[in-house]
């Protein structure tokens, strides 16, 4: 059982560093198509290429900072949640990592997220919502949920992989916009030459696909991510019917999350745009049908 | 017809052939020699962290274990006001706080904590019956900090036990049961496990 946890660890760090070298990879091949399309030369590719590595390291070791504003999560104080600090530290207790720094979102709707680059830098956030509606086993179940999270080093995947794709949009965005101001230019120096529509329609098709890939690898891995995370939960808390039930409510319950954006959306323990109905791949959750059956099943 | 210098080349021949071979061999052997005594340190290391994680869940015990005997006395001063009738209960707490400190081994630290779990069980029974102490924002505080201490004991030695269970089956399977005896590493340390019969057996609800 331990020995499970170990080397799913260790699949997520080896994950990590292919999953880096492979968008490097990409992002400097873009960054040389697009500035080889757009006149810009070496200089252009040393930009992205820089871009490309300062980016995702400010962002890394900010990811959590960002997450919790964005989401407007206030730290849990003792006398009026102490249940909920009493929680975090029994299941990190339970998972063996440091205890994660504890946030409140005020929001009806109960849902919670984990975020942070690794166990020692980590937080749960959860909302007065889940506070409120979940009762003891409930509660432990969506907590052990988010500590298997930290647990696994699936915020760290998580936290690179948004980035990456983040930057990727980026790129394509500007490569787009920059089709409309500098495009007749680069269309004059060209000369309407036959290999130069071809590229550039590669171009415009990369610019267009690519973010739209690695979107899919972003939610492809965090669906895995999530169903791991429910499973490895309820090993903490060795009751799996808990976290099912929390689950359950969490579906039925009709709030729809404030703070919530696309950019965070894959944090939450369940999807929280659950009004817009989202096909199977472009989602960042399991379905919660699914997700509970396997639970029951335990 | 074979001539001498034949022979003698024939001979140069085997023994190079002879030296290839030698030298071949010196090195496979260093190269297996060299990846079992990896292995070897891979293994050590990876026992060590396993023995140190048991430490750690242990300390955890303790420390949860502390953090409860801590909060007895405020819970007593806190009650006492309240439950003038009921001297009986609040000695059973008082004994059982003196029991954990008494207690040294594995198998002594549960009694005494089985002990003093029963006694805090029904000093929140009693406290049913007191709406006045019920509603004291402090005994709430104090209720809440003593189930959540319960539950951070029960997961530390959930976590011990896990540990424990690592261990045993890393020193125990196969390849690293052939070195674990050799380094001195030996089987760890009894569970921690339900101590009493009556806690085994299903609980009767009466009404």
């Amino acid at each position: 059982m331990k020995q499970s946890f170990y080397s799913q660890i260790a699949s997520n760090k080896r994950r990590t560093f292919f999953l880096i070298f492979f968008f490097i990879v990409v992002v400097i091949g873009l960054g040389y198509i697009f500035s080889q399309l757009m006149y810009w030369g070496w200089p252009g590719i040393i930009l992205i290429s820089i871009f490309a590595i300062i980016f995702p390291i400010i962002s890394y070791y900010n990811s959590d900072k960002v997450a919790l504003a964005v989401s407007k999560a206030k730290p849990a104080r003792k006398p009026e949640h102490a249940h909920l600090i009493n929680t975090v530290e029994g299941l990190a207790i339970a998972a063996g990592i440091p205890i994660p720094r504890v946030y409140v979102i005020e929001d009806a709707a109960p849902n919670a997220f984990a975020t942070g680059r690794d166990p020692q830098h980590s937080a749960i956030a959860v909302t007065t919502g889940l506070l409120q509606k979940m009762d003891r086993y409930e509660l432990e179940g969506v907590i052990a949920h988010e500590m298997s999270h930290i647990k696994n080093y699936d915020i760290r995947v998580m936290t690179i992989v948004v980035m990456l794709v983040g930057i990727v949009a980026i790129l394509s965005n500007v490569f787009i916009r920059s089709l409309w101001f500098g495009g007749g230019r680069s269309r004059d120096n060209r000369g309407g030459g036959n290999l130069g529509m071809i590229l550039m329609l590669v171009g415009i098709a990369l610019a267009i696909l690519s973010p739209l890939i690695a979107q899919l690898i972003k939610f492809a891995i965090s669906r895995k991510r999530e169903y791991l995370a429910d499973a490895s939960g309820a090993m903490l808390t060795r009751h799996p019917s808990g976290l099912a039930s929390a689950l359950k409510k969490i579906a039925a319950d009709h709030n729809q999350l404030k703070t919530a954006t696309n950019a965070t959306a894959h944090l939450f323990i369940s999807n929280p745009f659950k009004k817009k109905s989202f096909s199977a791949l472009f989602s960042t959750h399991p379905p919660i049908e699914e997700r509970v059956k396997r639970l029951e099943e335990m | 017809m074979i001539k001498w210098s034949d022979t003698n080349l024939f001979k140069a021949g085997a023994i190079k052939l002879r030296w290839w071979y030698d030298m071949n061999l010196t090195w496979i052997i260093i190269i297996i020699v060299g990846i079992i005594v990896l292995w070897i340190v891979f293994a050590f290391n990876s026992l060590i962290r396993l023995k140190n994680h048991i430490h750690n869940a242990w300390a955890q015990i303790d420390v949860q274990l502390k953090r409860r005997y801590d909060l007895i006395p405020n819970l007593i001063e806190t009650v006492k006001g309240y439950v003038k009738h009921e001297k009986a209960v609040i000695t059973e707490v008082t004994n059982a706080r003196k029991a954990m400190l008494s207690a040294k081994t594995v198998g002594k630290k549960a009694e005494a904590e089985n002990m003093m779990a029963g006694a805090l069980k029904s000093i929140f029974a009693i406290a049913e019956n007191y709406p006045n102490l019920k509603a004291n924002e402090n005994f709430k505080l104090l209720q809440e900090e003593l189930a959540g201490t319960e539950s951070k004991i029960a997961y530390a030695r959930q976590f011990y036990n896990d540990s424990v269970m690592g261990f045993n089956i890393k020193i125990e399977t196969f390849p690293t049961r052939i070195i674990a005896g050799m380094l001195g590493f030996r089987q760890k340390k009894e569970f921690f496990k339900t101590e009493s019969e009556v806690e085994r057996k299903p609980v009767k609800v009466e009404f």
